[in-house]
């Protein structure tokens, strides 16, 4: 097997002389173990330096290095040669992002909306750390932990058809931490999110498509946390609008 | 004309130091103007693959001193005792601060905060959440961190130099990945706290940005590196890829097997092997001690041959399924991606793995370095509570105690305002930006690639610095590093353009590579003793008369000059490092 090749098929865009995007064709040697972001790295150190991605943990934590892989939103350090060989891997940028360069995206909308949601314990009265740790049982934690799992890598950004057409749609990972922190025991702040969930660019826009919860490398399920979200809020609604002596 | 941003304090570095530095800066002094400035997003930052978790004492059946005789006992007495009881003291607070802003941490039964067994620590004492506990620990705080407004970010930015003036540090010269531009960012303080080097060595468990970017600043600031020779293995990496498992599947209790089968590091000062599971032994021993077994068990022939070296197993078969699923998840997840095994049914290849430097960026209790106006946290300082060995889940309650220390004390230098020299400041980017521009973007002679030397390092440092070094070995691994350092005016980048330039970034990555790792090998060949982490063969006893002392290398244009620095004592005179019984 040593002398098999593979070939990667590598979107390009360098904004400084590139007018529009081309396909650079890189042949090299297949390994079975390798992953795609080995093969990029052989391309960068022995090939052509002047390929620009992002990568760090290279153990599918730390959320850098998210591509569309043969059309499929993946993280490269956890999508095997073996799954494409002998076929040609195509490696392009996330969908639905500006590209910064190469198969670097622009990601500053999705930080300016995690902020939006405000994914932090809000307390009326926060306790002294004297007093030691709030309790919560095994199965209140249990009731977040799925939602407290999301990496920020994009995929499902990438895999979301709604995000696609309507880039001011909050999206799947942004929706699924503000639940994070809303089905926390210790917090108090769903009534200050909820502001931004139910506005228009907010939970409503979801088509339901579930393709973010299919792409999502950590099982976070971003389609179920939208879907609760919006039980909750119409809950809240017909509380308020069709019993309101029963509001507390 | 350079632009020039204006703060009170910098933080250099977006991991859990860093985090927790800034935001207790700004609740030291909500008035301040606080920057956090990263070569990535703050949630990629290595802290994220953290995974057994976080000590710090909370059960009725601990103390205080027992946590503090682990960790001393555990750093071969090379740890200076007041900076680990103050540690030990302040950690508590911190793991419940983390809790109130909303860490998963496991829970018991009852909703108290569960804790675990971890090597080397004779009552457990590790908080966890599940088996990620960095990940969880960093986005919860990067996510608390937003809520600060007065907290500004410069995400993607790269530190390249320190901005030293009338002798104290005024700030930082850092590229704008996105433009390619050098900015000149200036501040009251600077925080370093932009984590280890592991990637200075071919097999790590550290991710691509462990480039020892920090220390090699604070160095060519004139600030010593202190015990560099102290560089920790983990015992069970993945063969090939160097991914972690964590000690977490140990402590919950996985146990080492050779390939006949055998508890091996019951014949190296770690045994009995029954009663098992037992706190300080066996398989909870200590991280240099299981590494040593390690190079014991393959010279004897008794571990097993692998396509990417020699390796033994981890077995946690035994826990089952569910406690597998509930304690250790990632394990699963980690092996049966990267190794094709399922740990439920099969035991794990490992074998060891450099994980962490105990040495870095010489700090007081406090942070601050020797050069006011600049402080440092988290591994990219030595404050000193690791000594010649680490133990594992002091790290992250180090970024939390000593990140919020320095954080504190810079706000309370940077409050003082003392004037800044803005226009020799500026020259000085200038400068920078004319040594990048000429060094590599500019530069159309030469012919050494980045990937070439980067790679020729690592081997050097794996061959002359590893588990066990002598005088030899060390000395050959200096002569190759001082050559590199010869041919690295000759790298000729492929990329010459500004935006987004990974392949300049990776080379003056190297460039600072290039100097902590000297300052390693030098520290190794001068301390002629084996003490934790540092095993000499050819002096392979600890010498307490001539080495409870700890290293610091200063840099020259030559060698680096090393010196030293008494341990401090306070109630746990050295003796003999005893597990096992």
């Amino acid at each position: 097997m040593p002398d098999s090749t593979i070939t990667l098929e590598i979107f390009r865009y360098h904004p400084e002389q590139d007018e529009k995007p081309k396909f650079r064709r890189y042949e090299i040697p297949y390994r079975e173990d390798w992953v795609v972001l080995d093969a990029l790295n052989y391309v960068k150190d022995r090939i052509d330096g002047t390929l620009a991605y992002r990568w760090s943990c290279r153990m599918g934590v730390c959320g850098s290095c998210g591509m569309m892989i043969n059309g499929t939103p993946r993280l490269s350090c956890a999508a095997f040669l073996r799954e494409y060989y002998p076929h040609p891997v195509r490696v392009e940028p996330l969908a639905n992002f500006p590209v910064e360069r190469d198969l670097v995206i622009v990601l500053e909308d999705f930080m300016h909306k995690l902020r939006e949601v405000k994914p932090w314990l809000i307390r009326e009265r926060e306790r002294p750390l004297s007093e030691g740790e709030y309790h919560q049982t095994p199965d209140e934690v249990a009731a977040y932990k799925q939602f407290s799992m999301c990496i920020n890598c994009m995929l499902c950004y990438a895999a979301c058809p709604v995000y696609g057409l309507e880039p001011r749609f909050l999206g799947p990972a942004a929706i699924a931490l503000a639940q994070r922190y809303n089905l926390d025991s210790r917090d108090q702040g769903r009534a200050q999110r909820q502001a931004v969930l139910s506005s228009e660019d907010g939970i409503w826009d979801c088509t339901l498509v579930g393709e973010c919860t299919v792409a999502c490398p950590e099982h976070v399920d971003p389609a179920g946390a939208i879907q609760r979200a919006k039980l909750a809020s119409t809950i809240d609604w017909y509380r308020r609008v069709l019993m309101p002596w029963g509001e507390r | 004309m350079n632009d020039v941003y204006e703060h009170d304090i910098i933080v250099v570095g977006g991991g859990a130091a860093g985090l927790r530095a800034a935001i207790a800066a700004v609740q030291a002094n909500p008035g301040l103007n606080v920057a956090i400035v990263s070569k990535v997003y703050p949630m990629r930052s290595h802290t994220v693959s953290a995974e057994g978790g976080a000590a710090a004492v909370i059960k009725p059946n601990d103390s205080l001193d027992a946590h503090s005789n682990d960790t001393i006992s555990g750093s071969d007495w090379l740890a200076d005792q007041d900076v680990v009881e103050a540690f030990v003291r302040e950690a508590p607070h911190e793991l419940i601060q983390l809790e109130h802003w909303g860490c998963p941490w496991s829970r018991e039964p009852d909703g108290s905060v569960a804790v675990r067994p971890f090597g080397g620590m004779k009552i457990e004492r590790t908080w966890f959440a599940a088996d990620k506990v960095g990940f969880h620990l960093l986005h919860t705080l990067f996510q608390t961190s937003l809520k600060f407004e007065t907290i500004k970010r410069y995400d993607e930015w790269f530190g390249t130099k320190l901005l030293v003036e009338n002798g104290r540090c005024q700030g930082i010269v850092v590229i704008e990945l996105r433009s390619g531009q050098v900015r000149t960012l200036t501040a009251n303080a600077v925080i370093l706290c932009t984590g280890g080097a592991g990637r200075i060595y071919p097999f790590t468990t550290n991710g691509a940005i462990k480039t020892g970017d920090g220390m090699a600043m604070a160095y060519r600031a004139g600030v010593p590196l202190k015990d560099m020779e102290f560089v920790q293995y983990h015992p069970t990496g993945l063969p090939g890829t160097g991914i972690l498992i964590t000690e977490a599947a140990r402590g919950e209790g996985g146990i080492l097997l050779n390939k006949d089968g055998y508890r091996y590091l019951q014949d190296y000062g770690l045994g009995p092997p029954e009663p098992w599971p037992r706190l300080r032994a066996m398989e909870l021993g200590p991280r240099d001690k299981l590494s040593q077994a390690f190079v014991h068990e393959m010279h004897k022939g008794r571990t097993f041959a692998g396509p990417y070296g020699d390796y033994v197993h981890l077995d946690v078969r035994h826990l089952g399924e569910e406690k597998i699923n509930t304690k250790i998840p990632f394990v699963r997840e980690l092996a049966h991606r990267y190794m094709g095994i399922d740990p439920v049914h099969e035991p794990i290849p490992v074998r060891p793995v450099v994980h962490y430097m105990m040495g870095g960026v010489h700090t007081d209790v406090s942070g601050a370095t020797p050069l006011p106006g600049l402080y440092a946290a988290g591994e990219a300082a030595c404050v000193s509570i690791n000594g010649a060995n680490r133990l594992g889940s002091n790290s992250l309650t180090e970024c939390l105690v000593f990140g919020a220390r320095a954080g504190r004390h810079a706000a309370a230098f940077a409050s003082q305002h003392p004037p800044r020299d803005r226009a020799a400041l500026a020259a000085q980017t200038s400068d920078e930006a004319q040594r990048i521009a000429a060094n590599f973007i500019r530069k159309d002679t030469g012919s050494e690639r980045v990937a070439s030397l980067r790679a020729e390092m690592t081997r050097a440092m794996e061959e002359g610095v590893g588990i066990y070094r002598d005088e030899a070995s060390v000395r050959k691994t200096c002569d190759v590093l001082h050559a590199l350092r010869d041919r690295f005016p000759n790298v000729r980048l492929d990329d010459r353009s500004l935006s987004f330039n990974t392949e300049l970034i990776a080379a003056l990555e190297l460039d600072f590579m290039l100097d902590v790792a000297e300052a390693v090998a030098h520290s190794a060949l001068a301390r002629t003793e084996s003490r934790g982490s540092h095993q000499r063969t050819d002096h392979p006893r600890r010498d307490d008369t001539r080495f409870l002392k700890h290293t610091l290398a200063y840099r020259t244009d030559g060698p680096p000059r090393i010196d030293y620095l008494d341990v401090v004592i306070t109630r746990w005179p050295p003796a003999e490092r005893v597990y096992g019984r």
